[in-house]
């Protein structure tokens, strides 16, 4: 086997093991949004029913329309656990060892995103089974058209926990990584309220949960899973996802990269 | 080459056979027509004002309209859309029903507390019958020997024979009486109380009550809860009943009286009307202007139609 190949599958493996073992991980990952959806949707059920905005084609209750944020939320929150990861492996353990290898570094990252991305669309799959447990479903071909926007989604937003980590030297740090980006990224989007909420209350913050690159991640989910092509929000993600792909290989990059500056 | 030509002309003829949907719009004095096959407005027709209740004559060669404000029901053709004549109405005529002969309307005179009998034919008033304040739903038995008219102030549904064209019951029921319908044959019937809360269940051959339904809107308020229009599907098992502002249409069992689920519809939905198959109900949303389209066999509200302001009554044009 290739060596490049060889790498894929000892990372894939290596994440996928360390995911099947580290079952509270597991399972903080799901009752995450399950919190959001059973509890906090609960409490501001508009059991009226919101707007109609696209894709949906009649009055939705809240509980559906934050599903996919929520869906959003578990790539958000797997990027960004990655990434910590990433700091602690690369601290103590393997990463160190495999920055090491003779194969490019981006290749390596790649892998590493790859497995980090495969891992959150298997929670995004058993929280939307959960979801349907309690009566939220979707339409069926939802299910599987989802599956290329998880695909992408979890790419950007690994991407960007990627970036984050040739930032952050010490694990501490991750705190503020909780506070100043995946925080601000989930609640000024529309993960939780349509974009015409927001207006209702400052333009400027619609403003801002327009650029947001999350925003989009959530609208192509939202989309897919009522089997619907938003392209706009693909051109967006896929964007963002280049830039901060650019941004994490330029920062784990050793003759270049932050990593030289700060070390 | 045959089946093929037959085949073309089916394609054809099938935009002129197509199915639609009337609905009144109450603010806006016209009437928009959905197709059923693509759930769309294609037509909208002007009508007098504020156009409520809405029927086809049996052939479907003539709409009947309750143009309240115009105190007058008009009569138009519904290929053209023009208005063929009016007929003497009484005062503020909101809702009416025509008798199985497809000759005689009967029509709740709101401002009037009277129910007014229309020929059809000859356009002349034949009868009116006092009955309580504010009548509003109106209903005939399938055997025609039956009239109801509800009276939302009286909170009463009264009984009138339509041979003698006078009362012979007056049963109470919750407050602000709005729509009745007769059920299994003429066997029941079934009158919605819209601030009691409740459609109240009469066995027609002694008038007594034989059951009440009451509804629990999760996450709405009870006072929200305010049943108004009925319908049941083909094999009478189910019926839908729209529950106004609180959004939502009920689905009861019609054999237990339960309600077995609520589907989420537009604001505040008053009225229905089902396609002819019965597998699409579509729900007139009076304050979110629109009509939603609820799948029957799923129980599931699949679209929402922008109509006029206020649509009100609906009607399937086949």
């Amino acid at each position: 086997m290739n060596a490049a190949l060889i790498a894929l599958r000892a990372i894939v493996l290596r994440e996928a093991l360390r995911f099947v073992r580290q079952r509270g991980r597991f399972v903080a990952a799901l009752v995450r949004p399950l919190i959001w959806l059973l509890v906090f949707a609960a409490g501001f059920r508009a059991a009226l029913g919101l707007s109609i905005t696209p894709p949906y084609q009649t009055y939705i209750t809240y509980e559906v329309y934050i599903v996919p944020g929520l869906c959003g939320m578990i790539a958000l929150f797997n990027g960004m656990q990655s990434s910590l990861s990433l700091v602690y492996d690369r601290e103590m353990g393997s990463m160190r060892l495999l920055l090491t290898s003779p194969l490019p570094r981006w290749w390596l990252l790649f892998c590493r995103l790859l497995a980090s991305t495969a891992i959150s669309i298997l929670q995004t799959y058993c929280f939307l089974a959960v979801a349907a447990a309690f009566g939220i479903q979707l339409p069926v071909w939802g299910y599987v058209a989802v599956l290329p926007a998880l695909v992408v989604a979890g790419i950007m937003l690994g991407a960007l926990g990627l970036a984050l980590s040739s930032l952050i030297r010490q694990l501490e740090n991750f705190a503020g990584v909780m506070n100043f980006v995946i925080f601000p990224m989930f609640f000024l989007s529309t993960a939780l309220y349509p974009l015409w909420k927001m207006a209702e209350s400052s333009t400027l913050l619609r403003d801002i949960c327009a650029v947001n690159p999350f925003t989009h991640a959530v609208e192509l989910i939202r989309f897919a899973l009522y089997g619907q092509f938003n392209g706009p929000a693909l051109g967006w993600t896929v964007l963002a996802g280049a830039v901060f792909l650019g941004l994490a290989f330029w920062g784990y990059d050793p003759a270049r990269g932050l990593l030289r500056r700060k070390g | 080459m045959r089946t093929a030509l037959a085949l073309l002309a089916l394609t054809l003829a099938a935009p002129l056979a197509a199915e639609e949907i009337w609905v009144t719009n109450e603010k806006d004095d016209t009437i928009s027509v959905i197709d059923v096959a693509t759930l769309e407005v294609v037509r909208t027709i002007a009508t007098g004002e504020r156009p409520r209740g809405i029927t086809f004559s049996h052939d479907f060669s003539r709409v009947y309209i309750c143009a309240s404000d115009s105190d007058t029901v008009q009569v138009m053709d519904p290929e053209t859309g023009e208005i063929l004549h009016d007929l003497p109405s009484g005062e503020d005529p909101e809702q009416f029903v025509l008798h199985p002969n497809d000759r005689h309307l009967y029509i709740a005179n709101e401002d009037d507390a009277i129910t007014t009998v229309v020929d059809t034919e000859t356009r002349r008033v034949i009868a009116q019958i006092d009955v309580g304040i504010e009548p509003e739903g109106m209903a005939v038995s399938p055997d025609g020997r039956i009239a109801i008219t509800t009276s939302e102030t009286t909170n009463m549904a009264h009984w009138i024979d339509t041979e003698t064209r006078q009362l012979f019951a007056n049963t109470l029921v919750d407050a602000r009486p709005r729509h009745a319908e007769f059920v299994h044959d003429g066997a029941e019937l079934w009158v919605s109380s819209e601030i009691g809360g409740t459609v109240t269940v009469f066995d027609v051959a002694t008038q007594a009550e034989k059951a009440k339904i009451a509804f629990e809107v999760k996450g709405v308020h009870p006072d929200r809860v305010q049943p108004v229009g009925f319908e049941l599907t083909a094999d009478e098992k189910t019926a839908f009943v729209a529950l106004g502002p609180s959004n939502h249409v009920a689905v009861v069992d019609t054999a237990t009286y339960e309600v077995v689920d609520y589907i989420l519809v537009g604001r505040r939905v008053w009225h229905m009307a089902f396609n002819s198959d019965k597998s699409l109900l579509f729900t007139t949303n009076g304050v979110s202007g629109d009509v939603t389209v609820i799948d029957v066999a799923r129980r599931e509200a699949i679209k929402s139609i922008k109509v006029g302001r206020f649509p009100w009554g609906a009607a399937l044009r086949p």
